[in-house]
């Protein structure tokens, strides 16, 4: 196997992992957008990062995500506005200003189509060791603090009342989610990342009866979706991003002729 | 603070929206005893409990808990989202490690052991409620916290309902903090009742609170007169919005509203 191949399969393994759980709860938390308006938000990530000078991109993307999650919470308590439309602004706000600020760089070369598409055969072991250590980080946060995390999701005041730490936890999920969307940038490239956390997952509903089995058959699925991605685009020489979030794509819309597992009555 | 109680809470107020939602209640739990919120729609129930468990902030007045007490909280909806696969074992292990023999007793106790395996989007509302009682006993609680815990049960499953919940006094000595909005059914359940309508209307045990001529104005006559003889003159009356207007200055006998 070509070594560009394997780094590519290393690199969406890597984050399919990770974004397998952090995507149900996206789900089960109703927050579909906010994948969205954290992708967007890691371009003006990227675009400050180079303005700043900080070398390494991922950097920049975790702190303005971590920013835009807690600009959001503070939007939240100032307006009336429904989430959804605060998630529409911001989302496409930050995408707005990260365009505006990339077009002042004329000295520094960026390739805008491979943030927004993703490079995944240009993958290199640098790239490599990043997506490994945020999602590795991820998913171990995510594991100690899975127990109070459903908690909240399923009913916030009696998490509260039971003692959990509500506002603790929720800041970290934003975090880990912050931390998968820098990971994933490389893979799909900003304008799939979201498609990468909610379309396995999605799939993953109708097969599961707990949780822990949807986060499960979400990895899976994404698993399954990066193979075939990189097959479909080896073989037709289609772009590798957009051939991962087709193959998911498939993947749900069979799901959704299964006899339904999660849905008995 | 040193209390014998459970919940002490003294002068406590909220306010939402420049709107006072409850105004200077006082409101203690000892151990072992059935405290009932009663009051009609919007009287503040559900904010008054919230506020003791700090789940609202308080404009004025102070909660204490008695430390290290163990809450267990029945919300009074709780609807989980169906994107999200749920069984009913799954969700009452959510409350924390209980041995597998006490979880056995308490889910057959509530009733719930049928259910058991069922996904949670296809129970009934009337299950929910049990299944949310199971919940808060599997933590073993010092202090059962039930918002409207017959709501969406029959006539028939409520006075079981509470029966149970006596039931469950009895055995655990638990202190019971409850919201109703019928004290015909809680009366025989309960040791003693406040009356709500933002501000507190009246407390007692459920005999005096239902000839009580606040609680008698509060829900009116034939509420009350099917409970006790309604002999009493009102000092007050209540505007829509709660408000607190005096009567007639002579015929005092009623309570402070300061």
């Amino acid at each position: 196997m070509d070594e560009f191949i394997l780094y590519a399969l290393l690199a969406g393994l890597g984050v399919t992992v990770a974004a397998g759980p952090l995507g149900s709860f996206i789900l089960w938390r109703r927050m579909s957008f906010f994948g969205d308006t954290l992708a967007h938000a890691a371009l003006l990530g990227v675009a400050l990062g180079l303005l700043l000078g900080i070398t390494d991109l991922t950097v920049g993307v975790v702190i303005v995500c971590v920013g835009a999650a807690a600009f959001l919470v503070v939007l939240q308590n100032r307006t009336r506005l429904g989430n959804d439309a605060l998630l529409g602004i911001l989302s496409h706000g930050t995408l707005a200003v990260g365009l505006v600020v990339v077009s002042f760089m004329e000295n520094v070369q960026l390739d805008l189509i491979g943030f927004l598409f993703g490079d995944i055969l240009s993958v290199t072991t640098t790239d490599l060791a990043w997506i490994y250590a945020t999602s590795g980080i991820a998913i171990a946060i995510l594991f100690k603090i899975w127990r109070p995390l459903l908690s909240i999701t399923i009913h916030e005041d009696l998490a509260r009342a039971e003692g959990i730490q509500v506002t603790r936890i929720n800041l970290l999920f934003m975090i880990l989610i912050a931390l998968v969307v820098a990971a994933a940038m490389k893979v799909v490239g900003i304008l799939l990342i979201a498609a990468l956390l909610i379309v396995p997952a999605s799939a993953a509903r109708h097969y599961a009866r707990t949780p822990e089995q949807m986060a499960g058959m979400a990895v899976v699925i994404g698993t399954s979706s990066v193979v075939g991605g990189l097959m479909l685009s080896l073989a037709y020489d289609t772009p590798a991003g957009p051939s991962i979030v087709v193959i998911a794509l498939v993947l749900f819309l069979i799901s959704t002729l299964m006899p339904n597992v999660g849905r008995q009555v | 603070m040193a209390s014998d109680y459970l919940i002490d809470a003294k002068g406590i107020s909220v306010r939402a929206d420049g709107r006072s939602i409850i105004d200077n209640v006082d409101l203690t739990v000892a151990e072992g005893e059935i405290v009932t919120l009663i009051g009609p729609n919007g009287a503040g129930k559900t904010t008054l409990v919230k506020a003791v468990l700090g789940l609202r902030n308080l404009s004025s007045g102070s909660v204490s808990i008695k430390p290290g007490a163990v809450i267990g909280y029945m919300p009074q909806r709780l609807s989980v989202d169906t994107n999200l696969p749920l069984t009913v074992r799954r969700f009452i292990g959510l409350a924390g490690k209980a041995e597998k023999g006490k979880r056995q007793s308490v889910l057959e106790e509530v009733g719930v052991l049928p259910i058991v395996d069922s996904s949670i989007h296809d129970i009934s509302g009337g299950e929910m409620q049990r299944v949310l009682l199971a919940r808060a006993l599997l933590r073993d609680p010092d202090l059962l916290v039930l918002d409207e815990p017959a709501q969406a049960v029959d006539v028939n499953g409520q006075a079981e309902l509470y029966h149970l919940i006596s039931a469950i006094r009895e055995e655990r000595d638990c202190g019971v903090l409850m919201v109703s909005h019928d004290l015909h059914l809680v009366m025989s359940a309960t040791d003693k009742v406040l009356c709500l309508n933002n501000h507190l209307c009246c407390v007692g045990h459920p005999e005096a609170v239902s000839q009580d001529p606040n609680y008698v104005e509060l829900f009116g006559p034939q509420v009350a007169e099917s409970l006790a003889l309604y002999h009493h003159h009102h000092d007050h009356e209540h505007t829509v919005d709660g408000h607190v207007i005096p009567r007639h200055a002579q015929d005092h006998e009623g309570h402070d509203h300061g």
